[in-house]
């Protein structure tokens, strides 16, 4: 019967190998420790506290599905498959010796058909080892893909563990040359090699000789890389599991943190590493550099200083190079914003959560980047246009620096009054937004949606000067204390109005009050116009009497798909009105930002390669026979119909309002427009 | 006291500034109602050479080294005695840097009424002022002590103020100009722009509502077209996107074009007040409300990026 | 070095305006005050100065709906003492009258620079600064945009039509009109605007009766007819941009 033998081909004469190998890998074992523990350590001693050990169940689940099958690592297929061959690889050669130890110890296991499969196995995945470190090294020395940091120390990974492995694969073969047992095809690969060394006429006593030479190649190297892990680029396998586990849990991706507090309840404004929690730091030592973030950052591809990639990098190597500093509270430490990670760097950021969702080991790169924020406003390290929409926002309640009053301009002329929410109970309160509400070039399709919602006979109110702007993109500027006036002034006036729902068109807004307003008793019930006018067509309430024959493309709102996962509802919506719809290839979850949130439409455009929504405009355009761009924000309305210009593609395709759509195929005309 | 009106003429580095022409058109008009002469004051040294085109009944000058430089001091010496001596219906300043750093000094010394922002005086002798950012005017009646009134740019047209014929000229004694407490250290010139937007017809003038920098270039391709040159209000300076040679208005230069197009600009009164002497004003601005179309004889309400490109297709085209 | 920065609350000219029922006055009821946009430059420069060299800075106001706000954004940009001048300013604006309050009150501050903002947008009877300047006795410059401390005597640069820039000596004790700080005013966080709320004091002093002498006799107040509007250009852009090249060809630029 086959069976595993322990340490097969080692002289008698050296004794039990037990008395070497344990040693070995003990004090390998050890060194890693102590050296892990030695800048792990800094997380805790330097990071702020922060509660992450609730909720283990969760976190064990989110380990599995994250950190060892790796669901993100596998949504890019070449990439994917190149890491799970390597990582499943390992997790199964770690598991195999596991056994082998049990076996060899404890209970003997591996023996029959089990040990024939175990064979089988660890041959299958030797194999798939092999696929994904060729496919890594096809990919790091001839494809070189851009957002790969092609730096010594993963060559030095790479080529340490395809030795381990092939030391693996070769001794068992030389093993089997010997051997020559019945069941050898159980372990192919490993027959195939040993038929090779076999058809070279070598003698027993030579195979046996390469058979240990290689073996102690292979010890060795484990020992190696066990010992420099903590050093290496494979830490990762640690750190990554480590930060998926200790992931932010029971928090909607739209709600950001306030701002942390000491023990005396000071606020904590993050200029500096003591000032991050120790999830944070943890995030700079998880990162892998895979550069996924920084494919999808809109404001990286836009060619600012902003890297997501390099900017959770810097907090790694800050805490590297200043982390004992701060402990030891000697020696120079540098600033970590404004040295190592610079104030443009920061402004940068749309707030769009692209590197947040593509990254496989969930880093949370805009918390930090608000975080740092918060630290520039208080300081008052704001440029002048995002200086004027604050004090503007702070004043009027607006960021266009108008009157309070004139909120409602746009309804003059429309006939009898639309309801004052504030007076009158209504089933929907509106809540417009400042774009819907000030913007001239936008006042048709504000109109158009009101005469929408009038015409399906919706209920609805609006607040008129009672509204204050939501207070999303000045919460994600990092103007905390401005964005709770805001919230407190508009959950006031929600508290003297009689409604069951808010409905928005601008998703920044329904972002904010669906995660972070807070009405005492919970959160505000909210729909996007987009949900409720899907849930008016589903329910038949909504009959479109005009069937629309445009090809058309949609461009997800980021707040509403990425943070809100609202995909399904306006497409629902754009077929029922009869348009073909054909999507972009970044869509729904995916999609990419305009450049305008988190703030950035306030702020001084400064240097663009290209802009953001210039890019997005070409890529539809790049649809065939598509004509209309649809959008479900009003933002989105002003910063296409921009670039639809500026891009010099006006005559290629047309910014349209979902709501422009709906009316058409209602046949309807904005009225009120009389003035 | 006397029924004449004095005017305190205003001059920088040799040169009588504008306002003073404009406010001896004002003072004429007051004059007119008093039924007194104007009179204009010149302080300075050897400035007999700038008396010669002031529309003026009768000049007195005080010609004194201390005075060869504006300073609070010595001029606030030099004027409080002259007013002080010859006691006339009113005397108008310049609402300037200037005429308003006296005015309300005097106003406390001698213990004298004022009257700031005026920029026009009716028949009966009402001071109207311009306050508010231009959105309310106040009228005041004229004193019967002497009145000190500061003149708004805008108001009256300089040519008013300006003659051929010398009027007579009288050196009054200079005061006693010790112990003074503000003196003069240097001018600074301002910085050579590469144009005097000053002597240039053709002008497209960008505010802040052109957005982003861009749009610059955007300008200046239709400055390019049409001849002319790129200026900009403060706001689009203090961003740093223009030299300070090209802004207009209050603090930066007085423009006399033929044809003053702005791009973005709502027409803040410190920005009017550099642009009353164009001879056109076409105002392009996306906000129907926008000040600016009050100044303008022409405007078009519209998003510039939709109209700029096609426009300097037009004027290519017309120049064949 | 003591800084004193005055300043005063102005009507906000994003609201609508509105006379009163007597023809003289702006309707109070309708104002929303804001503060004096010289004014903000003025405790900016006196902060810049605080920053540069060792000075303590005392902001002075005087009561106004929201000024309390105003003051506290002032202590959140480091002013040390904040003083209410409390008193009955409701009556319309009367420099003349709030210069006399101000000018006793620094009697008993000791104070080596008094900045101020060069004017407010409503001034009628003249400017606070020169006019507080005269009461007190000591000198005054107007137009200033950069303030540097030299041997107990201020250098100062003072704005001239044009772009030219004089700089003066001004001996203090002295009174300074501010056009303009040398950088723009700072953003102040609202949180740290909370914060000061809750560290600083505002003083209060009352000024007694007011003597209105030498403010302004208003015989009407009114707003002027939106002028002469401009003639619109309608169309798109094709036919505005030919319509704007009649035109340039009419007056002779084409």
């Amino acid at each position: 019967m086959p069976e595993r033998i322990d340490y097969w081909g080692i002289p008698d004469t050296w004794g039990s190998p037990n008395f070497f190998v344990y040693p070995i890998i003990g004090l390998a074992c050890l060194i890693m420790v102590i050296r892990f523990y030695y800048f792990a350590r800094l997380w805790w001693r330097v990071g702020r506290t922060e509660k992450r050990w609730n909720r283990l169940d969760i976190r064990l689940g989110r380990l599995i599905k994250y950190a060892i099958i790796q669901i993100k690592v596998l949504w890019e297929l070449y990439p994917g498959v190149m890491h799970i061959g390597l990582a499943w690889g390992f997790f199964i050669f770690f598991m195999g010796t596991a056994l082998a130890t049990v076996d060899s110890h404890f209970v003997k296991i591996l023996h029959g058909y089990g040990f024939l499969f175990y064979k089988l196995v660890l041959d299958l995945f030797t194999v798939f080892f092999i696929v994904g470190a060729g496919m890594a090294a096809y990919r790091r020395y001839l494809q070189r893909p851009a957002r790969l940091t092609l730096r010594p120390g993963f060559t030095y990974s790479l080529v340490l563990i395809v030795l381990i492995v092939l030391g693996g694969l070769f001794t068992e073969s030389f093993r089997l040359a010997v051997e020559q047992p019945e069941w050898a095809w159980w372990s192919p690969a490993g027959w195939i090699f040993a038929r090779l060394w076999m058809a070279t006429g070598a003698s027993t006593q030579t195979l046996t000789t390469w058979h240990l030479i290689i073996w102690i190649i292979h010890l060795f190297s484990v020992a190696l890389i066990i010992a420099t892990l903590p050093s290496s680029t494979l830490n990762h396998i640690v750190t990554a599991s480590l930060n998926v586990f200790f992931s932010k849990i029971g928090q909607p991706q739209g709600e950001l943190s306030p701002i942390a507090e000491t023990d005396s309840g000071e606020p904590i404004f993050t200029s500096s590493l003591k000032d991050l929690s120790w999830p944070q730091l943890l995030n700079g030592d998880a990162c892998t550099e895979c550069g996924r973030c920084q494919e999808a950052c809109p404001a990286y591809a836009a060619g600012t200083p902003l890297n997501p990639k390099q900017l959770i990098l810097s907090i790694r190597d800050a805490l590297r190079k200043d982390g004992n500093a701060i402990l030891s509270a000697t020696g120079k430490v540098q600033p970590l914003v404004g040295e190592w990670i610079s104030e443009a760097e920061l402004w940068a950021c749309t707030t769009c959560g692209a590197c947040v969702r593509e990254c496989p080991v969930m880093i949370e790169h805009v918390d930090s980047i608000v975080d740092m924020r918060r630290y520039l406003v208080i300081e008052g390290h704001v440029d002048d246009l995002l200086q004027e929409a604050l004090s503007n926002l702070g004043r009027y309640g607006n960021s266009f620096g108008k009157s309070g009053r004139a909120r409602a301009k746009w309804t003059k002329g429309i006939e009898p009054k639309l309801k004052d929410a504030r007076k009158e109970s209504a089933e929907y309160l509106w809540f417009l937004g400042d774009y819907a509400s000030y913007s001239t070039s936008l006042s048709d399709i504000t109109l158009l949606t009101a005469e929408v919602f009038k015409s399906i006979g919706i209920d609805f109110g609006i607040l008129y000067e009672g509204e204050q702007n939501s207070g999303n993109d000045v919460r994600r500027v990092g103007e905390e204390g401005l964005f709770e006036m805001l919230a407190e002034k508009n959950i006031e006036t929600f508290g003297k109005c009689q409604f069951e729902t808010i409905v928005t068109t601008d998703p920044h807004t329904y972002n904010t009050i669906k995660n972070e307003y807070s009405s005492g008793n919970g959160r505000y019930p909210v729909l996007h116009y987009s949900e409720l006018l899907d849930k008016l067509t589903t329910s038949g309430n909504l009959i479109f009497t005009k069937k629309l024959d445009y090809r058309v493309t949609y461009h997800d709102p980021c707040y509403l798909s990425r943070y809100n996962n609202v995909t399904i509802s306006p497409r629902r919506v754009i077929s029922a009105t009869g348009c073909e719809l054909v999507e972009m290839p970044r869509h729904g979850e995916r999609t990419f930002c305009c450049g305008a949130g988190g703030g950035r439409i306030w702020m001084d455009e400064g240097e663009l390669e290209v802009r953001p929504s210039e890019d997005r405009i070409r890529e539809a355009v790049a649809l065939e026979g598509v004509t209309i761009f649809v959008v479900a924000c009003p933002k989105d309305v002003t910063m296409y119909q921009d670039a639809v210009k500026t891009s010099g593609l006006e005559d290629k395709i047309i910014v349209k309002d979902l709501i422009e759509l709906v009316g058409e195929a209602m046949e309807l005309t904005p009225s009120g427009n009389a003035q | 006291m006397n029924q004449d009106i004095y005017t305190v003429v205003e001059h920088l580095q040799g040169q009588v500034s504008d306002i003073s022409y404009s406010m001896l058109s004002a003072a004429r008009a007051l004059a007119n109602f008093t039924g007194g002469n104007v009179i204009a004051v010149l302080l300075g040294h050897n400035v007999e050479g700038l008396t010669r085109n002031l529309a003026a009944d009768h000049v007195l000058y005080i010609d004194d080294p201390k005075l060869a430089e504006f300073t609070t001091d010595a001029y606030l010496k030099a004027l409080a005695q002259l007013i002080g001596e010859k006691q006339p219906r009113a005397v108008l300043f310049g609402n300037t840097s200037i005429g308003a750093d006296l005015a309300s000094v005097l106003s406390v010394r001698l213990a004298l009424p004022l009257t700031y922002s005026c920029q026009s005086i009716s028949e009966n002798g009402q001071l109207t002022s311009q306050i508010c950012g231009g959105k309310i005017m106040a009228e005041t009646p004229l004193s019967d002590l002497t009145t000190l009134i500061t003149i708004i740019p805008g108001g009256y047209k300089p040519e008013e103020g300006q003659t051929t014929v010398s009027p007579p000229v009288t050196r009054l004694e200079s005061p006693s100009l010790d112990d003074l407490r503000v003196w003069l250290k240097q001018y600074f010139e301002p910085e050579a722009g590469d144009v005097d937007i000053s002597k240039e017809p053709i002008l497209i003038s960008v505010g802040r509502g052109i957005s982003n920098e861009d749009n610059i270039e955007l300008a200046e391709e239709l400055a390019e077209a049409l001849g002319g040159v790129v200026c900009a209000s403060r706001p689009v300076v203090d961003l740093g996107w223009l030299p300070t040679s090209r802004m207009v208005g209050k603090s930066g230069q007085k423009v006399k074009p033929k044809l003053y197009l702005t791009m973005g600009i709502s027409g803040a009164p410190e920005h009017v007040e550099g642009i009353a002497d164009s001879e056109m004003i076409i105002a392009i601005n996306s906000d129907p409300t926008a000040p600016i179309f009050d100044f303008a004889k022409y405007g078009v309400e519209i998003d510039l990026f939709d109209l700029v490109d096609v426009l300097i297709e037009k004027v290519e085209e017309a120049k064949g | 070095m003591n800084i004193t920065a005055i300043l005063k609350l102005v009507p906000d000219l994003v609201e609508e305006l509105e006379i009163d029922d007597k023809g003289t006055g702006l309707d109070m009821d309708w104002l929303r005050l804001i503060i004096n946009e010289f004014d903000d430059h003025a405790v900016e420069e006196a902060i810049l100065l605080k920053e540069r060299s060792e000075a303590e800075v005392t902001v002075i106001a005087p009561d106004a709906e929201g000024v309390d706000d105003v003051l506290y954004t002032a202590a959140a940009k480091g002013a040390e003492k904040l003083i209410k001048l409390t008193g009955d300013f409701e009556d319309g604006v009367n420099n003349h009258a709030l210069a006399r309050a101000v000018a006793h009150v620094l009697q008993n501050i000791q104070t080596d620079l008094i900045l101020t903002g060069v004017q407010a947008h409503n001034d009628l009877d003249g400017s606070l600064g020169p006019l507080l300047a005269e009461y007190l006795h000591i000198p005054y410059a107007g137009y200033v945009s950069s303030v540097e401390l030299n041997n107990g005597n201020a250098v100062i640069k003072k704005e001239y039509p044009g772009g030219l820039i004089g700089e003066y000596e001004v001996q203090l004790q002295a009174v300074l009109g501010i056009q303009a700080a040398e950088e723009p005013p700072r953003y102040v966080a609202v949180s740290k605007v909370r914060m000061a709320m809750k560290s600083a004091t505002i003083e209060e002093l009352e000024v007694g009766e007011l003597d209105l002498s030498g403010g302004p006799e208003i015989s009407r107040m009114f707003q002027p007819e939106v002028a002469e509007r401009a003639t619109m250009i309608s169309g798109d852009d094709e036919e505005i941009a030919s319509q704007l090249v009649e035109i340039f060809k009419e007056i002779g630029v084409l």
